[in-house]
């Protein structure tokens, strides 16, 4: 009998337990004092451990910047490693509060899997690396080329189309990892190593030589990357998506953690002015901090700075924003605006 | 003096012939005994002469010790660096630099509690015996705090630190389960043999990968949200049921190895199951099962790897993350040996202490 009661008791305060937990994921990590974010396990520039043991790179920031939104203190997240494996059910369970990890923005993920991505902090693509010695300058010379390929992924997919599409052929050599991949390309057994594009240029950098190789201008498939969050929690999904706008739009207007101190006070723009709450209330439409726009700027940055720290030229990545620039610049970033 | 006249079977032992005794005589016995064998050996020593060399190269006289990212390796060989800089992160993962302290505590202390345990001449073994009894608990609250000491979240349990953890609560906690199991199996009690043979089956019949995806991913959707039922604790629990069924067939094979008239004796004395059991059955088929156990042990200790799949950062975890930092990409090779040496290091102590045990128990039967 006192068994019984003592599972109901447990049944019930599991209940009362899962109801008080969708009362909203931005009030449960208020009421926890932290964010728990899932990031890779471990990809160049985008997710890595600096020497001191902390979490880094392009999509860390994406936490940092919430955590900025919400907390006006880039500390409070905590990081769950996550593998390609267990980033979904990591965040479907309620084990982290959003996920930043390189994820594809697919048809299924968004509408089958219940998740909701909230944009795209990289736009990615699948290319070709190959030895300039090759002689070619163009993915579609590569006829009867031997092809370094991850097996399983939809990067296998894609490139069998491209050498269909375009009538040419070519061997496979399957490889199972980046780093599989890197050692296979650098001892010749196969012509050209595919994969991303931020992965091949990652993955030349470590290369003794890297100028004796060129990657390819053909980008054969489309790999928006962006951060996510569960469905059916519209406040938190806002949160996040306007953070990153907030990222996009700042670079836009010019705002940079070197000036939003000089623009907090107000500006002749009033895109400004909003986005940094000395007009309008946009933060309580948002439910945040009046300075959430400026901590997000002050203590991560604006997008354009995030990618020169971590990926841009002066890394050793040493990517081009390419399709990465904001719209003004030929690229797709495309942010709502502030009002 | 040679001619001396000997009765018969009096002549002193004359030394064997110089080309049999000595290393010459052992060379030419086994290296050197036919010309085949000569040339093979010949091709073996350059063989490793010229790993040795090369190994050498790479690791030690070209290697670089100090740098802070991959440009400062600069001679050629290895890159230690890495290794270096980040062996705080490889031993103790992310747990905080202040407390690591509590780590090597926790480390020492489980030194102390194994000697008592491992070996019958340690001095005032019973007192030590009861501190190992109580020392799990000393641990637990050592590494996750509590009690006045700062706490630690298991999420910053990373690195070596992190395969003790879990390869030392999987062996410790499996061993006495296992046994159980294995008694369990041959009990004449239905309804128990029922739950053992099944459990062990069905542990036995599922990839420990399959058990840890389950315990990751799973288990978190039968437990309300928002109850963050601790990762590295279902991770232990998964692997403890998982090394304790195949430790019950190990016991079980001990156990069958045992002739029915122990059995039938120990009842004639008047022994009870349990009695007969502790006193008679359980040290003879212990004693057959050490090789085995220690090798799922060892093998515990290693899977433990796996833990990597499902983002718990082990060693072998670390690595990755630290191979995305631009600073030191490419140096998987350094990362990979290093965890290797480590690696090797305890299960070879592992597989010595039950070489050890073996010769020690051997009072009887020599096979």
């Amino acid at each position: 009998m006192k068994k019984t009661i003592g599972i109901l008791a447990a049944v019930t305060s599991a209940t009362a337990l899962s109801l008080g937990a969708t009362a909203g994921t931005l009030d449960d990590v208020r009421a926890k004092g932290h964010i728990q974010c899932g990031v890779s396990t471990g990809v160049p520039g985008f997710g890595f451990t600096d020497d001191a043991g902390n979490w880094q790179g392009f999509d860390p920031s994406v936490c940092q910047a919430v955590a900025a939104a919400v907390f006006g203190d880039t500390s409070k997240v905590k990081y769950t490693p996550t593998t390609g494996k267990t980033r979904f059910e990591a965040l479907k369970s309620g084990e982290i509060d959003m996920l930043a990890r390189n994820t594809t923005w697919t048809f299924s993920r968004d509408v089958d899997l219940g998740l909701t991505f909230v944009g795209v902090n990289y736009y990615d693509g699948q290319g070709f690396i190959g030895r300039k010695s090759l002689g070619i300058s163009s993915a579609k010379e590569l006829d009867g080329a031997s092809v370094c390929i991850q097996t399983g992924t939809t990067t296998e997919l894609n490139l069998a189309d491209f050498f269909r599409i375009n009538g040419l052929s070519y061997e496979p050599v399957p490889i199972e990892t980046n780093e599989e991949a890197r050692t296979n390309y650098v001892a010749d057994r196969c012509d050209v190593y595919t994969t991303d594009a931020s992965g091949l240029a990652a993955t030349r950098s470590t290369f003794d030589d890297p100028d004796a190789h060129v990657v390819y201008p053909e980008i054969i498939s489309k790999e928006p990357l962006g951060p996510l969050v569960r469905q059916g929690d519209d406040q938190w999904a806002d949160v996040v998506r306007w953070t990153l706008n907030v990222m996009i739009n700042a670079e836009e207007y010019g705002v940079s953690s070197a000036n939003v101190d000089d623009l907090k006070g107000g500006s002749d723009n009033p895109e400004i002015n909003r986005m940094l709450g000395s007009e309008g209330n946009l933060n309580e439409m948002i439910g945040l901090d009046k300075d959430w726009a400026y901590n997000i700027i002050k203590q991560v940055g604006n997008y354009g700075e995030v990618f020169e720290r971590f990926l841009g030229a002066n890394t050793p990545i040493g990517l081009e924003r390419g399709l990465n620039a904001l719209y003004t610049d030929g690229g797709l970033l495309y942010a709502p605006p502030m009002r | 003096m040679t001619d001396a006249p000997y009765q018969v079977g009096q002549h002193p032992d004359l030394p064997p012939p110089p080309s049999t005794t000595g290393v010459i005589g052992w060379m030419r016995n086994n290296l050197f005994s036919s010309w085949a064998n000569a040339l093979l050996t010949i091709a073996s020593v350059l063989l490793i002469y010229g790993l040795a060399t090369s190994l050498y190269k790479w690791g030690f006289a070209n290697a670089d010790f100090q740098g802070a990212s991959r440009n400062d390796c600069t001679s050629g060989g290895a890159c230690w660096a890495l290794i270096n800089v980040r062996f705080g992160q490889f031993i103790y993962g992310f747990y905080p630099e202040s407390q690591r302290w509590r780590v090597n505590l926790t480390f020492i202390g489980f030194l102390v509690a194994l000697w008592p345990l491992l070996f019958t001449g340690a001095p005032a073994r019973k007192q030590l015996l009861w501190y190992a009894g109580v020392y799990p608990i000393l641990a637990f609250v050592l590494l996750l705090g509590g009690f006045g000491i700062e706490k630690v979240e298991t999420a910053k349990f990373g690195g070596f630190m992190l395969t003790l953890v879990i390869g030392v609560t999987g062996i410790a906690v499996s061993l006495p389960l296992g046994i159980m199991l294995a008694l369990g199996r041959r009990s004449d009690m239905i309804f128990i043999r029922a739950i053992c043979v099944g459990f062990i089956e069905f542990i036995r019949g599922v990839p420990l990968i399959t058990l840890l995806f389950v315990a990751s991913t799973l288990l978190s959707f039968f437990l309300p949200p928002g109850t963050s039922f601790d990762l590295l604790l279902r991770v232990l629990i998964m692997v403890t049921l998982f090394s304790s069924a195949y430790i019950a067939e190990v016991v079980r094979g001990g156990l069958q190895a045992i002739p029915v008239g122990q059995q039938e004796a120990a009842n004639s004395l008047g022994l009870g199951y349990w009695k007969t059991m502790y006193l008679i059955i359980l040290p003879q088929a212990l004693k057959i099962s050490i090789p085995g156990i220690v090798n799922s042990f060892i093998g515990l200790f290693k899977d433990t790897t796996l833990v990597a799949i499902i983002g718990l950062l082990d060693p072998l975890g670390i690595g990755r993350a630290a191979l995305a930092d631009t600073k030191w990409q490419g140096l998987a090779g350094e990362v990979y040996v290093f965890v290797a040496i480590l690696f090797f290091i305890f299960s070879f102590s592992m597989s010595r202490y039950s070489l050890y045990l073996e010769k020690k128990l051997h009072v009887g039967h020599e096979s």
